[in-house]
């Protein structure tokens, strides 16, 4: 019955590194301009 | 890329498109769209079916760029998005003071590897095919590094060799194809914005992770309380959850503790007061009874509840995005560059590198970006922004100009007097944010309230803990405590900020865009309401109003008026039938500058212009139309005299129109108790003559108002109105100042950027319906709040009994606590503030 000591840290840990993303994709400006990129996103192959 | 060859092709395959889709649903007409805007193309200037049509010379020059750019995709992308492009204009300019090396101090950063990085503001984007089109430079300038476009803010950052490629011919580049840059101006502040808003992100993501992960451990904790659990377990749970707890009130809470201890050396009530009471309260007990080995712990609820208050916080400052400073207002009053003259040449300079004495080129259309001295050339100014008068102002040799003014119909070369923040206009954005600094904040009612509650709230935990001393000792300490606990307000500190969230969205989609509930909260009370003339309560444009004798001469005069710039011509434009008729040739055009124009048409003399002008060309007037002149002058409108052939066959009253609602408005606003006042720059006669018409006393009206003597109007209202509001209502230059200082500024649909941009409110659609709306949906945004401080009060009170007399268990608490919450966020997001349903946004203005 201690597989609860091990999981219950796994999980925090799962959920720390969900953070950690967020914060990565906060501090590399991903949340500046919500509006432009899935624009860019649906134009950009046009005749490269 | 696209090789040249396949060019010719692909803007014939995009005009008959364009033909077509235009032609469905029109009626019997047909209508022909520009090839790069849209808009429909007179019928002048139409061109045999399978050639492109243009509506303007500048829609032609910047389709030519871009399709022999071989970029012509774009259109495609544009048809495919159901967008519209703008009307172009040509622009001539030269943009060379992006090279000049002041323009590169100021805006330019040096990256390191020998490239620069500039950001510029470009007009006109607005959908996913400017962006494409903007983002394909690198690939038509080698020199260009990379190009990002934000569309919203029509920002663009461009990274570039300037070995390679000046940024002048970037520059030029950019407005051929449609999008003037402009240097970007208020970086710092922005900067400074991104900031807060990634920190205030961070907390919340934080606080959201731990509230989620105290849940999930709180399950078993309350499963545990009402079936039993093994206490190794249970102390596992309430070790970890205390953990995140104290990482979640240390870290993103802090805030609060922060905010508390602030108010409290302030003396002044806040509503995080309470919250930090309530936190530190919580949290000390949790961690006590968790040490003891009991369940009864509120860490769950205080994770969430930092968590809950953080996100409403945030989501409340976004809109908040206040004063800005005077250095930045200017530069959305003022152009950005002057033309230069030295001896023959001219060079386009940034204005910071003028110097006062040094003469500027100033053409029409064009606004002035110096004050100073005409030194040649004679003109028509527009000054409706900066001094609110409604009739352009003649100017020549000697005569002193202002910044910002516009210039209509002829070159002027200017001597300055006064450069950048000592121009007239610069002083005025000075005084917006003077005054705009010094308005106090409102206190609003969760405020206030905050402030006695969390003092009724100590003085009954110490009188509960009194009481429980004297009966028993032992639980004196938790029962105080847990009263804290569940009276922390969560659903007081709430309700505001969600009733003010949920309202200001509504009114954003009925197009009434409100920074800040504090404006809102101020709008309850009625009060001094102080309306500006020329284009609030005006069109701001002189129309014909009134047309006595002959009607068939209308469509003569809109052609004869036709050719010429002067701003009453403009008015008789909308006569002339919109391209129904082929335009008839004019021939022996001759202007008189000030009086008026003669020409001929299919044989017959016309002239139009002053009834005084036609009389001394020797065009005799009927004793009838005299009057009828005379009528239209005593109510301040300009009396226009069309004549034909030796006599004066009509007369036509132009004037800045009263806008059709206006009056039903301010009846209706009257009724429910605002004093109405109209502070105005324009002539006491005009002024005299509108408030006729709206029935308002004279006495509550001036006219000739200086924007200084304006902002000392408000002032000297708000000192005398005393807790009622003092709301001036605006669209220029001239009442940003009064804007500021008002207790709410509200900027009124096509004003002047700098009064928007010193203004609480702003009203998207033309009319001054949305002030009515605005005002009635203040008051029911209040009545929602005060409902939710009523309910979030009565829970406290039940929790208050519950806890004094002892019964407060963690369950109770626990559904008492997010319950309230709940109750709070759904009554903020049911209560019709602003009747719902979304209108189609008025991007065109409607002539009247």
């Amino acid at each position: 019955m201690s597989l609860i000591y091990l999981i219950l840290p796994i999980a925090l840990i799962v959920a720390g590194l969900a953070l950690a993303a967020f914060l990565w994709a906060l501090r590399t400006g991903q949340y500046d301009d919500l509006d432009t990129p899935p624009q860019r996103q649906l134009l950009g192959d046009e005749r490269d | 890329m696209v090789p040249p060859t396949e060019v010719s092709a692909a803007p014939l395959a995009s005009a008959s498109a364009r033909r077509e889709r235009t032609d469905v649903g029109s009626d019997t007409r047909t209508r022909v769209a520009c090839a790069h805007c849209g808009d429909p193309v007179p019928k002048a200037l139409r061109q045999p079916p399978g050639r492109n049509s243009f509506c303007c010379s500048g829609c032609e020059a910047v389709y030519g760029a871009i399709a022999a750019s071989g970029l012509d995709t774009y259109y495609a992308l544009q048809r495919r998005l159901e967008a519209k492009g703008r009307r172009a204009r040509v622009t001539d300019k030269q943009y060379e003071e992006f090279d000049d090396p002041v323009f590169a101090d100021l805006h330019t950063s040096d990256r390191g590897d020998g490239t620069l990085g500039v950001e510029l503001f470009v007009e006109n984007v607005h959908c996913g095919a400017c962006v494409w089109l903007l983002e394909r430079l690198p690939h038509l300038e080698p020199g260009v590094k990379s190009a990002q476009v934000q569309m919203k803010s029509g920002a663009l950052r461009i990274v570039f060799d300037p070995g390679a490629v000046r940024l002048s011919h970037l520059a030029r580049r950019l407005a051929a194809f449609g999008y003037p840059p402009h240097p970007a101006r208020g970086r710092s502040a922005d900067q400074l914005r991104r900031r807060e808003t990634r920190r205030a992100l961070q907390h919340i993501a934080v606080a959201g992770a731990i509230a989620g992960n105290t849940m999930v451990l709180a399950f078993p904790l309350y499963g545990g309380a009402l079936h039993g659990i093994e206490a190794e377990y249970q102390r596992f749970f309430l070790y970890l959850s205390l953990g995140l707890a104290w990482v979640s009130v240390a870290f993103p809470g802090r805030t609060f503790f922060r905010g508390a201890f602030s108010a409290w050396r302030a003396r002044t009530p806040h509503m995080d007061v309470p919250i930090a009471v309530g936190l530190g309260a919580g949290l000390l007990l949790s961690t006590y009874n968790a040490l003891r080995g009991s369940s009864e712990v509120y860490f769950e609820s205080l994770c969430v509840l930092v968590f809950l208050l953080l996100a409403g916080r945030f989501v409340q400052r976004r809109q908040q995005q206040r004063s800005q400073s005077a250095v930045e207002l200017l530069f959305l009053a003022t152009p950005s560059s002057a033309r230069l003259v030295l001896g023959d040449e001219r060079r386009q300079v940034p204005i910071e590198a003028l110097l006062p004495g040094q003469v500027v080129e100033v053409l029409p259309g064009e606004s002035l970006p110096v004050d100073g001295l005409v030194r040649a050339g004679s003109s028509h100014l527009d000054t409706k922004w900066l001094t609110g008068e409604s009739r352009p102002v003649a100017v020549g040799p000697g005569d002193p100009v202002s910044a910002a003014a516009v210039n209509r119909t002829a070159p002027l070369q200017v001597e300055c007097t006064a450069v950048g923040e000592a121009t007239r206009v610069g002083r005025l954005m000075g005084l917006v944010e003077t005054s705009a600094a010094r308005e106090a904040p409102v206190v609003g009612l969760a405020h206030r309230i905050a402030g006695r509650f969390a003092v009724a709230v100590l003085v009954l935990a110490a009188l509960t803990a009194a009481i429980w001393y004297q009966l028993d000792p032992i639980r004196a300490l938790p029962n105080a405590l847990a009263l804290l606990i569940v009276t922390c307000p969560c659903a007081l500190g709430l309700a505001t900020p969600l009733a003010f969230v949920a309202a200001v969205g509504r009114a954003a989609q009925r197009g009434i865009l409100v920074r800040g509930g504090d404006a809102l909260e101020s709008l309850v009370r009625a009060g001094d309401l102080v309306l500006d003339k020329t284009g609030t309560l005006t069109a701001g444009q002189p129309a014909v109003t009134e047309w006595i004798g002959e009607r068939r001469l209308r469509g003569i005069a809109a052609e004869l008026e036709a050719c010429s710039a002067h701003p009453i011509a403009r008015a008789f434009a909308p006569l002339g039938g919109g391209g129904e008729r082929e335009s008839t040739p004019v021939s022996e055009f001759t202007e008189h500058p000030g009086l008026g124009v003669e020409g001929r048409i299919e044989g017959s003399h016309y002239a139009v212009g002053s009834l005084r002008f036609a009389q001394a060309r020797g065009f005799a007037c009927s004793a009838e139309l005299e009057a009828a002149a005379a009528r239209m002058a005593n109510r301040a409108a300009t009396p226009i005299a069309v004549a034909r052939d030796g006599g004066v066959l009509a007369i036509a009253a132009v004037e800045d129109p009263l806008l059709p609602d206006a009056k039903a408005t301010l009846d209706g606003l009257r009724r429910v108790g605002w004093r109405i006042r109209i502070v105005s720059g324009d002539h006491p006669d005009v002024v005299r003559a509108v408030a006729q018409r709206l029935g308002l006393p004279e006495e509550l009206c001036r006219g000739g108002v200086s924007p200084e003597a304006k902002l000392a109007a408000i002032e000297e209202l708000r000192a005398r109105a005393g807790k009622d509001p003092v709301v001036m209502v605006g669209d220029g230059v001239n009442d940003a100042a009064a804007l500021a200082a008002a207790t709410v500024g509200i900027a009124v649909h096509g004003g002047a950027e700098a009064s928007l941009a010193a203004a609480d409110v702003y009203l998207g659609r033309r009319g001054l319906a949305p002030l009515a709306e605005l005002l009635a949906g203040a008051r029911r945004t209040f009545r929602a709040i005060r409902t939710n401080v009523a309910v979030s009060l009565v829970y406290n009170a039940t929790g208050v009994a519950l806890a004094m007399t002892g019964h407060l268990d963690p369950i109770v608490a626990a559904v008492l606590m997010p319950l309230s919450s709940l109750t709070v966020i759904a009554l903020s997001y049911r209560a019709s503030t602003f009747p719902a349903g979304s209108l189609a946004p008025q991007t065109q203005t409607v002539s009247p």
